[in-house]
């Protein structure tokens, strides 16, 4: 019998290249069944590549990759027929209505007839979208397409979901709607792989997260292992911080992250420091907050645009 | 490569029943074209035309002008529906809708969603030859003089259709596999489908024009369509049409072969520079 607590992905070396671009270089990752693992990184870190070589799409260029016990080389229909994908580009067929998306789409999983409809309608009603079900792709918000093309996602009650940025560029009730379903679907156990480039999404969905940048993987751990690996409890964010002022937190041995308009510090004892800044600089306009995931984020992986 | 796991398999069937699935939904006007454009063609060339040609001899027999395009005019409806399926259609598929990356994340390999659309290219030509056979067929009852169709013989169009659908279709898929936007499918308009319906024999005897073209024209496919085409409408079926058969099985292995390899590495976009 198959080990229960066997990995869902088990990557080792995994590595591909465009020509000869890197864009995943050598990395190493499992996960693990019913766990809902985040993949971050800026633009062109990687993820949607390594993402591609999970479900399949191309084969990595070196390093050895299997799903659910089975290499990904040769039982890639198999692996398919089990996972769903929900990718980063819109891929809805605005040739056919919202029922048929998923009707059609279903066949290609060889479910076909009353069963498939069953399910299609069945998951609409989950997207909260029965109402528009005949309706033309064209004719929906940009939230209900992407809640759609996640429920296209589901129609094969897949044991792994691959969500590529599903809430990247949705007003903010869409996204929680997105969260919602996405909580939902951890709950009924399903081992879920995310991207987003936001943090507080990953901070609240994920169980563990995997950092990269330029085809590396930078760190690795949950939520709360990360912050207080890298940033402690607490952050000072001084706007517009004065040459005395630097040159106190300097003095102090202090590091921090700067850029042209404030100075961002991780320090062991941040209110302490805080309340010192204060006292000696009381015009000064600082803050003091609970370190987040961003926080980890931007330390790691640099301020400086991408693209 | 493992072939179980990547090569092709009877799931191309979904692919072609998708496309069929929207072909469905505006089968209203889906079935104009068909209907109206070699109408149109038969009225312009056929009335007009023919009224200055007279006949044409056609293997040492006179035969009406109308009578002698009718075939050619189907063979290149024919031809055009199962082009444009897999040129632009597909393109349009691939690259604007993302439809096939959609398709490649279920159990579906990159040859199940080219084939599948190989498949649906060689079918468009079925709805237009059937509709073309009606319409020539009412034609014929109203229009006095020999048959423009000769029965039983020009029922054999229809299932022989889908072979010079499959060619076409397979040359068409090579066209999206390589062409960088959509307005490049010009070129292969310009160099390949319209010389084609010009110099296949389709509106004049190939030995009117000098020897060299007769020769070349010996290449295009569309050539041996009409050749076939023409023997079951005018009833001259023989023996020596399986060459121009065989031709057309040839041409299909041969750019069904290019268009799988090409459009699959197209499809991985393993094929970009760099
Ligand atoms: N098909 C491709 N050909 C060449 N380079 C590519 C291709 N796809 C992605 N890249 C490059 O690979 C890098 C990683 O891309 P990607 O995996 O999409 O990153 P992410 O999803 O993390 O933003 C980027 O630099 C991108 O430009
Ligand atoms: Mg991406």
């Amino acid at each position: 019998m198959r080990d229960v607590n066997a990995p869902v992905v088990r990557a080792r070396n995994l590595t591909k290249r465009y020509g000869p671009f890197l864009a995943v270089d050598h990395i190493d990752f499992d996960i693990r069944p019913g766990e809902c693992f985040g993949l971050l990184g800026p633009n062109g870190a990687g993820k949607s590549t390594t993402i591609k070589m999970l479900h399949c799409f191309f084969p990595p260029s070196e390093g050895e990759l299997s799903l659910f016990g089975l290499p990904a080389e040769t039982h890639a229909r198999e692996i398919k027929a089990r996972m769903g994908v929900c990718g980063q580009e819109p891929s809805l067929d605005p040739d056919l209505s919202v029922l048929q998306n998923l009707v059609v789409f279903a066949r290609y999983f060889n479910n076909t007839g009353r069963e498939a409809r069953r399910r299609a309608e069945q998951l609409l009603a989950f997207i909260s979208l029965s109402h528009k079900k005949n309706a033309p792709i064209v004719s929906l918000s940009g939230g209900m397409k992407r809640r759609l093309q996640i429920a296209r996602a589901l129609l094969s009650d897949p044991q792994l979901v691959i969500l590529d940025e599903p809430t990247t560029g949705l007003d903010p009730q869409s996204r929680h709607q997105v969260w919602d379903r996405i909580s939902h679907l951890k709950m009924e156990g399903k081992t879920i792989l995310l991207t987003t480039h936001y943090m507080d999404e990953a901070e609240t969905l994920c169980d563990r997260l995997l950092i990269m940048d330029h085809g590396k993987i930078l760190e690795e751990g949950t939520p709360p292992e990360l912050i207080a690996r890298h940033v402690g409890g607490w952050v000072i964010e001084i706007v517009h911080p004065t040459l005395e002022v630097r040159a106190w937190l300097s003095e102090r041995g202090l590091a921090f992250e700067e850029t042209s308009a404030r100075a961002v510090l991780h320090p062991p004892d941040a209110e302490a420091l805080f309340h010192a800044l204060r006292q000696r600089f009381p015009g000064c306009s600082c803050s003091l907050r609970r370190a987040t995931l961003e926080d980890v984020f931007l330390k790691l992986t640099g301020r400086e645009l991408r693209e | 490569m493992n072939r179980r796991a990547h090569g092709l398999s009877w799931r191309a069937v979904r692919v072609w029943q998708r496309n069929l699935d929207v072909w469905k939904r505006g089968w209203k006007i889906n079935f104009l074209p068909p209907l109206l454009e070699p109408i149109f063609t038969i009225l312009a060339f056929g009335a007009g035309l023919g009224a200055m040609i007279g006949s044409v001899t056609y293997r040492g027999q006179d035969y009406g002008y109308v009578q002698f395009i009718i075939p050619a005019i189907i063979s290149i409806s024919m031809m055009y529906s199962s082009f444009f399926e897999t040129s632009y259609a597909s393109f349009v598929r691939m690259y604007y809708q993302k439809t096939f990356d959609a398709m490649m994340t279920t159990p579906l390999s990159a040859y199940d969603v080219i084939a599948g659309e190989l498949l649906w290219g060689a079918t468009k030509p079925v709805f237009y030859t059937s509709i073309l056979l009606c319409v020539v067929s009412v034609m014929d009852l109203f229009v006095g003089g020999p048959p423009f169709l000769h029965y039983p013989d020009s029922l054999l169009l229809l299932p022989f259709c889908v072979v010079p659908g499959i060619a076409v279709a397979c040359t068409g898929m090579v066209c999206t596999a390589l062409v960088p936007h959509i307005e490049d499918f010009n070129i292969p308009f310009f160099l390949f489908v319209t010389p084609m319906f010009l110099f296949s024999g389709t509106f004049f005897p190939l030995d009117q024009l000098p020897d060299w073209v007769g020769i070349v024209a010996q290449a295009f496919p569309l050539t041996h369509t009409v050749r076939i085409a023409r023997a079951a409408t005018l009833g001259r079926l023989e023996a020596g049409l399986f060459l121009s058969l065989l031709f057309l099985a040839v041409w299909t292995l041969v750019f069904g072969w290019l268009a799988l390899r090409l459009m699959r590495r197209r499809l991985l976009g393993t094929n970009l520079p760099g």
